[in-house]
């Protein structure tokens, strides 16, 4: 009896042992006394077990209490402020708080050891950072772009920093004309990005190392460029563009005038994809903004849009000689092969187009133009080959002819024996 | 004695040249209305003829590696004297030899000149219709150009669909899991050395044979002529008949040079392995009915897989075909048979090779 007694209480001792045993399997997540009430709660306090699964922090097996205090894993005490417990965090103190570990360079390789830790000192020589150091808590802190609860790696391409969806979150704040009045800054600079080169390129091309607001501003040091650093900012990308322009006659020229370099001429957020008619004299020229009928930099875009226009047309005339023997039947693979220099020498003199000098240009317009020539002439020797051989054609036939003729009439004539 | 007399006696002391040539002056050729017909295996072996000197020609410049076979036929269409002349004329002539070669099968089966004694001419001729489909497969590859290299991914890939030894046949095919190189290599090999020994050798036989048994009458002439004997027309086979068959010959000759001058064979694009297969890649004319019918047989079919049971349908096909005289006579109405089959075959090839035409 005694024994069968033991039994039992050792049997109810297990069941009851039981539900700890399994919460003490479960990871701290589950056991967020946090979420308990907050997941049920209206926004702006709702945070769902969704999100904070979701959260790069949660994954990393932060708690609530990271960044809240108190104890989630106690409900009682869960916002003791003996348990450290500070409640909802002051936008002025926010970047302090995220800084005190991401600027934390050991506390952060335990995580992920490349990533920077300059983020907080970035932030403070950024015009959101001196303004907030101001006082001026409108400006963007980091919950503002990165997000509060749920916030994804960067790479994640649902992320609000993710290089696609850069823009749409400056946008928030730099498009909304009553949010930035007293700012008294421009609100266009969306509209403009969304109508640029760079933007079709980021988002037809899928390229994403197409440039967006952070590439040219900074991300956590966001700025506008000076002056005197846009072409620097330009240069990390248009590396030849840059050197040609920097050691044009423009430079010193543009210096003086306190003009910001490669902007002057293609605009800042609303770039458009170059054409050859901006060095020119006529409709779209950007010379004659500053140069006029007569002087220097009118004739030498005048001869600049002349060496450009001559090799493209030579280049399209070649084509369509080549084309033409292509459909002949002719093989002219060769020659359009060799055209593709052609066109790189075009590519080439319009890169060379930012030395403002018609003899630069000239030196790659007279290669690609020796190239044209050549591959017309081959074309040109395929038509004149095709027709060679039209021509022999006939006469092979008219000789087939008369001998299938000369066939049938010695048949004729050894039958009628 | 005039000079080519006193050959004719040199060679005649010598070789017995007039006994040799005898029976030649002796053969004769049933001449009838549907003797046009008997034409079309003297036009397969002149294209034949054509392929092998320019198949010769092409050798001399040809590189048979996958880094120079494309430029060096480049090199051939462009560079050569004639070269575009000779390689435009060993393609064009490849495509007429199999379409005359099929129009020949077709003809001696609708004309049922396969009957006894012939049933080994026919068995020859199928063999020799299989070898020349053989020489277009191996030498769609060797221009070594994107359709052929992706035509070639598909086409080895259905031979690995035979059961139990499907993939040794592609390994053996491709010289390793893939078409590379090795494959071209390989290709040429069969190409110049490997078909052409093996189609000698049998189309040495087929000519033995028809010489042996002459050429066939069909039965219905054969019947009026027995009921009328008058009726009955022979040609001398020299010179009547071989000028006739040089008349045609020389027509296809013009035919050859004018394909080749106002539609040279293209090159197209060298083919890059690790590019994408373009869309729509599709075989030669003669292998479309097969692959069009590949892709309309369901994935699976009473549980076998639906590639594997059409290869082994047209496996099947291809043995009846060849096996048709000797089953003729132990069917009844066994003619009939041979007919309704001869048509539905062609009907059954056409519309599937204007289907994969029409196809996207």
């Amino acid at each position: 009896m005694a024994v069968l007694r033991a039994g039992l209480l050792a049997l109810a001792a297990l069941a009851m042992a039981w539900p700890l045993a399994v919460a003490a399997q479960q990871p701290a997540a589950a056991a967020n006394a946090c979420l308990d009430c907050h997941s049920a709660m209206d926004a702006p306090l709702q945070v769902t077990a969704a999100q904070f699964a979701a959260d790069i922090h949660a994954q990393k097996g932060l708690t609530c209490a990271s960044c809240h205090g108190g104890d989630p894993s106690d409900a009682g005490n869960a916002m003791s402020p003996a348990k450290g417990f500070r409640g909802h965090l002051d936008r002025a103190k926010i970047v302090a708080l995220c800084g005190s570990c991401h600027g934390d360079a050991a506390f952060m390789r335990q995580y992920d050891p490349s990533l920077r830790t300059d983020q907080l000192a970035q932030y403070r020589t950024s015009v959101h950072g001196k303004k907030l150091a101001a006082g001026d808590t409108h400006v963007a802190i980091c919950t503002d772009c990165h997000g509060v609860h749920g916030i994804l790696p960067a790479s994640d391409t649902h992320s609000t920093v993710n290089p696609v969806n850069v823009a749409t979150t400056c946008k928030r704040c730099h498009a909304d004309a009553a949010y930035m009045k007293s700012y008294k800054i421009p609100t266009d600079q969306y509209a403009g990005y969304t109508s640029s080169v760079h933007f079709a390129a980021m988002t037809e091309r899928g390229d994403l190392s197409a440039p967006t607001c952070t590439t040219c501003h900074g991300n956590h040091g966001a700025a506008p460029p000076g002056v005197a650093s846009v072409a620097n900012v330009c240069s990390t990308c248009h590396v030849f563009q840059a050197q040609l322009f920097d050691a044009s006659p423009h430079k010193a020229a543009f210096d003086a005038a306190g003009f910001p370099g490669c902007v002057t001429c293609h605009s800042n957020h609303h770039i458009q994809k170059p054409g050859d008619s901006m060095v020119s004299t006529g409709a779209g020229s950007v010379c004659t903004n500053c140069h006029s009928e007569g002087d220097d930099g009118f004739k030498a875009a005048e001869n600049i849009h002349g060496q450009i226009s001559t090799l493209q047309e030579r280049i399209a005339d070649s084509k369509a000689v080549l084309q033409q023997a292509a459909h002949s039947g002719m093989e002219v693979g060769e020659a359009e092969l060799q055209l593709a220099q052609a066109d790189d020498a075009l590519t080439k003199a319009r890169v060379a187009v930012h030395t403002f000098t018609p003899a630069k240009v000239q030196e790659d317009v007279t290669a690609g133009t020796a190239v044209a020539e050549k591959t017309r002439e081959a074309g040109i020797a395929a038509l004149r080959e095709r027709d060679f051989r039209r021509k022999g054609l006939g006469l092979s036939l008219i000789a087939i002819l008369l001998v299938v003729a000369g066939f049938g009439l010695y048949i004729r004539e050894i039958e009628r024996k | 004695m005039s000079t080519p007399a006193r050959i004719h006696h040199w060679l005649d002391e010598r070789f017995g040249w007039d006994d040799l040539v005898a029976p030649l002056r002796h053969k004769t050729v049933p001449r009838h209305r549907l003797s046009y017909w008997y034409f079309l295996g003297g036009m397969t072996l002149f294209l034949f003829g054509v392929q092998l000197c320019t198949g010769i020609l092409l050798l001399l410049y040809y590189r048979p590696s996958a880094g120079e076979a494309y430029e060096s036929v480049q090199y051939i269409s462009t560079k050569v004297q004639f070269g575009w002349l000779v390689r435009s004329i060993h393609s064009w002539s490849a495509n007429l030899m199999v379409f005359m070669a099929f129009a020949h099968m077709f003809s001696v089966l609708f004309l049922r000149a396969y009957r006894k004694p012939r049933e080994l001419t026919w068995v020859t001729g199928l063999l020799l219709l299989f070898l020349a489909m053989g020489f277009g497969f191996s030498g769609y590859l060797l221009p070594w150009n994107t359709l052929a290299f992706f035509a070639t991914k598909v086409g080895t890939e259905v031979a690995g669909q035979v059961p139990f030894v499907g993939h040794s046949i592609t390994v053996f095919l491709r010289g390793g899991e893939d078409v590379t190189g090795a494959t071209l290599t390989r290709f040429f090999g069969f190409h110049v050395a490997v078909l052409p020994a093996i189609a000698t050798m049998i189309l040495g036989l087929h000519l033995l044979l028809v010489q042996r048994f002459g050429i066939s009458v069909p039965p219905g002439i054969e019947k009026e002529w027995e009921r009328d004997p008058s009726q009955r027309r022979e040609t001398r086979f020299f010179p009547n008949f071989l000028l006739r068959e040089l008349m045609a010959w020389y027509v296809a000759l013009g035919l050859l040079g004018a394909l080749a001058a106002l539609f040279p064979w293209e090159l197209g694009a060298k083919a890059d392995p690790f590019a994408p297969a373009p869309a729509g890649i599709k075989p030669e004319w003669y292998f479309l009915a097969q692959f069009q019918t590949l892709k309309l047989i369901p994935a699976k079919v009473l549980h076998i897989d639906g590639e594997v049971l059409g290869v082994l349908a047209f496996g099947a096909a291809a043995l009846i075909w060849m096996l048709l005289p000797f089953l003729e006579p132990k069917l009844k109405s066994g003619p009939r048979w041979v007919l309704g089959l001869g048509i539905f075959a062609l009907a059954f090839l056409g519309t599937m090779t204007i289907y994969a035409y029409l196809a996207k």
